[in-house]
């Protein structure tokens, strides 16, 4: 269906769940503009600086500024980089400088094998590269420095590197970092095989992994300094204001009457998307000499539109499709698939049954999409804060119609991502725009063209069904996830993930997390495609992803059986969580980390005032292989007309090994008080095809007056970095649900939570 | 051509009179820390001060500025070390960032009037300012922060006042 997103197909690389168990390197993409001299400004640095690798460069002032290939969005991967490349190096912290990177194949995640930043996948996944380009940079600074104090070439084991110093005590000569690259004697390359056999430090000779030093990036972003792709500024650029159609998809455009925006002064032409990339469908940008005037040309444009197949859908549509799928037999394809949990039911002495629900949620980053297109010569320049940036250039070259080579894109610092900006719409009506009036365009949408045509979390319908033997055991385990597929639509084979039943591949990125760590011998998930939500409401991958959704349905069910058993939950889940087989390691982790939460909250140690309740959920992350073991015990007064108050939520997480401690409490609270905005604040339906949410007095995220006490604990125990920007999003919805059944015995199964639904549930 | 009084200074700007201030400052000018969010006075990314005042620049006119002093995030101090920068800074508040500016603007309009907020007075007033990251507690905790430095640092200057 998409011709040019098939060209950022790896040759190679194998993005399948496998690698990440396997955690091989990848080669790079056969993609981007290494084959056009000159335009690299990333690369092209100073004869006079040293740069031991591509990830960076140590000029002769001293200053060590590393490349981040990763898109910062407000986690300080940038920061967070340059860090582990400086416990290797032995630079001062003060010496470190950042630049973002450009689409260069050469940026490329070393594991991954593109540019694509999501997943929580940043840190546990450029450890070790950044930490052998840090080492081999020592190394090199240290055998030039040996050779310019004059000593042999075997005392450089006697040289001690320290904040950008290389000191020889017995001799007491010392050189700086900046003194051995003036002296140009650092030269020394290596190989990949020499990389790799450099031996690494040890956590116990750390210095500045797990030291919260300042992130490089935060003064700017107090001062109004930090630049973002929608403050590029280019000498003569005009500016493009899109005119998105009621129908989030599908609809076209049958005429444009630009007579009343003609008399808009600057106003210089109105642009019909041709999108052969099925990005976008029925979309016209306005152009002017300013934002201010396009966006009075788009209001005057008169705009008539065929509504196509999906004019007339509703949530309640799609919920109504995907409950018809789930039904069917034959639907979908298999995630999990251990022993036989239907034959199970049949023999189990109690069976439990349940349908949960999640609403559309709208990324809603504080910056709105924005895109800034520039033609110069045979190179198309993209200004913007992107997340995927293979991608997005292999996007705005089909929108312009050249090969993905000759597009430069230049990252910016990201007014939040959330993922969603892993995706490249705002390419096509900057590029188009770009070249139908021949100068520089940055698109800006405004508010409601951001919420009306985001690609949203979609709206989810799970069936799952529990058997119970005799014994009160969990013996089977049915779970059906029926929603639109967001990372199918991508088009990148890779990305998807063999069914087990044969069925062909499935978009994992609907399912993970139902392959949790529990242990349950008769087990399936299937995963349903809703063809109907895919077509209608185009999704993406929202911060979590999957588990935001999967928890929600495995965490509540878990709860339900508790219930319906008579145990505590917290103690069932640990009764579950005992290590057989291929859960073995993770399963006692995350053991672990929900008792610290216990004991963190006072789980069960003192009565609560009547109407009050705690509740408790587990979790690990998008894969089980870059697990962040995380758990959270939610504190809620429910009152009798339902509403809910949180009071406090304590969230535990380990994390393996900390870079740095203060950021990830940051990202954990963050992420916590996301989760708590999407079961409690946020909410989008869809109506005739349109998103009715339209800005922030309509879809409403969480403000400071609705923040509850949040505490956060990190269990750092030495295993391997893993990351934290997105698993304590998923726990919070299932212990805040849980909890309200332990104050008010209300179990709410729909998502966002609301007052109307405890109190309905109540008088059940 | 309009006339502001901005950051100290009278410049003017190629813009018709009904144009949000907002874009007069981030297009005609390139001051672009000022932020768009919603365009509708609902998150607050864009405020600037208006003779002292925190207003929502995406909302205000150009006709509605004419000899007033408008200050940006720019112009809120010589070198970025206002006490609540100080304190954004200290308290590593910072995600992405992209609402800061008007995080910092609308709670430097607090200071200003009442140098002793107590928590509630600081939830009333930047309840209207969204954090998509969500650090909420952590602009809490610099706002305390510089108002408890601005208050030990004007108490000292009224101690070293000569008699």
């Amino acid at each position: 269906m998409n011709r040019h997103v098939k060209n950022v197909t790896p040759a190679t690389t194998d993005l399948s769940r496998r690698s990440f168990l396997v955690g091989t390197a990848a080669s790079g993409l056969v993609l981007g503009y290494a084959g056009v001299p000159g335009i690299d400004s990333a690369s092209a640095a100073a004869p006079a600086n040293f740069e031991p690798s591509v990830w960076y460069a140590i000029a002769p002032d001293g200053l060590v500024t590393v490349t981040c290939g990763k898109a910062d969005m407000g986690q300080h991967i940038a920061s967070t980089m340059a860090q582990i490349v400086c416990e290797e190096l032995g630079a001062k912290w003060s010496d470190m400088r950042v630049q973002l990177a450009s689409n260069d194949p050469k940026f490329n995640d070393p594991v991954l094998g593109a540019q694509i930043t999501g997943g929580s996948w940043s840190t546990m996944m450029n450890f070790e590269a950044m930490s052998r380009a840090g080492a081999a940079g020592r190394i090199a600074l240290t055998e030039a420095a040996a050779a310019a104090m004059g000593l042999p070439p075997y005392f450089k084991d006697q040289l001690v590197v320290r904040d950008s110093v290389i000191s020889h005590p017995k001799s007491k000569k010392q050189m700086t970092f900046a003194e051995i690259v003036k002296s140009g004697k650092a030269t020394k390359t290596f190989t990949p095989d020499e990389l790799k056999s450099i031996k690494l430090k040890t956590p116990d000779q750390y210095t500045m992994i797990g030291v919260s030093v300042p992130q490089l990036d935060i003064p700017s972003k107090t001062n109004g300094t930090a630049k973002y792709g929608i403050d590029v500024m280019l000498p003569g650029m005009a500016y493009g204001k899109v005119v998105t159609p009621p129908v989030r998809f599908g609809a076209t455009v049958k005429s444009v009457d630009d007579s009343d925006a003609k008399k808009v002064p600057g106003f210089m032409k109105a642009v019909i998307l041709d999108d052969k990339t099925g990005t976008t469908s029925g979309w016209v940008v306005a152009v002017a000499s300013t934002y201010a005037n396009a966006r009075k040309a788009a209001d005057a444009l008169k705009i008539a539109y065929d509504g196509g197949p999906n004019a007339k859908l509703s949530s309640q549509s799609l919920l109504d499709e995907a409950k018809r799928l789930q039904g069917l037999e034959d639907s979908g394809q298999f995630f999990v698939k251990d022993g036989d949990p239907n034959a199970a039911f049949g023999s189990a002495a109690k069976v439990v049954e349940a349908e949960y629900t999640t609403s559309i949620n709208i990324h809603a980053p504080l910056e709105p999409m924005n895109a800034t297109a520039e033609f110069k010569g045979d190179i198309l320049h993209i200004y913007s804060g992107n997340q995927f940036a293979t991608r997005s250039g292999a996007i705005a070259a089909g929108a312009a119609g050249i090969d993905p080579k000759f597009v430069v894109m230049h990252q910016h610092w990201l007014g939040g991502g959330f993922g969603r900006r892993l995706d490249a719409d705002m390419m096509i009506p900057a590029v188009q725009a770009a070249k139908a009036v021949g100068k520089p365009v940055k698109v800006i949408y405004s508010r409601e063209n951001d919420m009306t045509m985001d690609f949203s979390r979609p709206l989810t319908y799970q069936k799952v069904k529990a058997g119970v033997d005799g014994d009160g055991k969990l013996v089977a385990l049915s779970h059906d996830v029926v929603s639109a597929w967001p990372t199918a639509r991508w088009g990148i084979p890779d990305f998807l993930t063999p069914s087990v039943d044969k069925k062909g591949p499935l978009d994992s990125f609907t399912v993970n997390g139902a392959d949790f760590f529990y242990t349950v011998p008769n087990h399936y998930v299937r995963a349903i495609k809703n063809e109907l939500a895919h077509n209608a409401t185009p999704s993406g991958q929202l911060r979590s992803v999957a588990p935001g959704w999967t928890f929600w349905a495995v965490e509540s069910m878990i709860d339900e059986i508790a219930a319906a058993t008579g145990k505590d939950p917290a103690q069932f889940r640990i009764s579950l969580l005992d290590g057989a087989g291929k859960n073995d390691g993770g399963a006692q982790r995350l053991r672990n980390t929900l008792l610290a939460a216990m004991g963190l909250s006072g789980y069960g140690t003192r009565p609560l005032p009547k109407g009050e309740g705690m509740g408790v959920a587990c979790v690990s992350s998008q894969e089980r292989a870059t697990a962040s073991w995380t758990a959270c015990v939610a504190h809620v007064a429910v009152a009798p007309s339902g509403a809910v108050t949180v009071k406090k939520l304590t969230v535990a997480t380990d994390v393996g090994t900390q870079v740095h401690p203060d950021n990830i409490r940051a990202q954990v609270e963050g992420a916590a008080l996301w989760g708590l905005s999407l079961a409690m604040y946020e909410k989008a339906t869809l109506k005739d095809g349109g998103i009715e949410q339209t800005n922030f007095d309509s879809y409403t995220p969480l403000r400071m007056s609705q923040m509850p006490e949040v505490a956060v604990t990190v269990i750092a125990n030495g295993e391997k970095a893993t990351g934290v920007g997105e698993p304590a999003v998923t726990v919070v919805a299932p212990a805040i649900g849980n909890a309200i059944f332990n104050a008010s015995g209300a179990r709410v199964r729909a998502l966002p939570i609301t007052a109307e639904a405890v109190k309905a549930s109540m008088k059940a | 051509m309009p006339t502001l009084t901005i950051n100290g200074r009278s410049l003017s700007v190629d813009a018709a009179n009904d144009t949000p201030l907002l874009w007069a400052i981030r297009e005609q000018l390139q001051m672009t820390g000022t932020k768009f969010g919603c365009g509708a006075g609902l998150c607050g990314a864009c405020t600037v001060h208006v003779n002292g005042e925190a207003v929502r620049s995406c909302q205000t006119m150009l006709s509605d500025v004419a000899g007033k002093k408008i200050t940006t995030i720019e112009g809120l101090s010589a070198k970025g070390d206002h006490p609540l920068q100080k304190a954004w800074v200290a308290e590593q508040v910072p995600q992405c960032g992209y609402c800061q500016s008007g995080q910092i603007m609308q709670a430097a309009s607090l200071l200003s009037k009442n140098p002793n907020p107590t928590k509630e007075e600081v939830v009333a007033h930047m309840d209207g300012n969204l954090c998509r990251c969500m650090t909420y507690s952590r602009i809490q905790k610099a706002i305390m922060r510089a108002a408890s430095e601005m208050r030990t640092a004007s108490a000292t200057s009224t101690e070293r006042r000569p008699t």
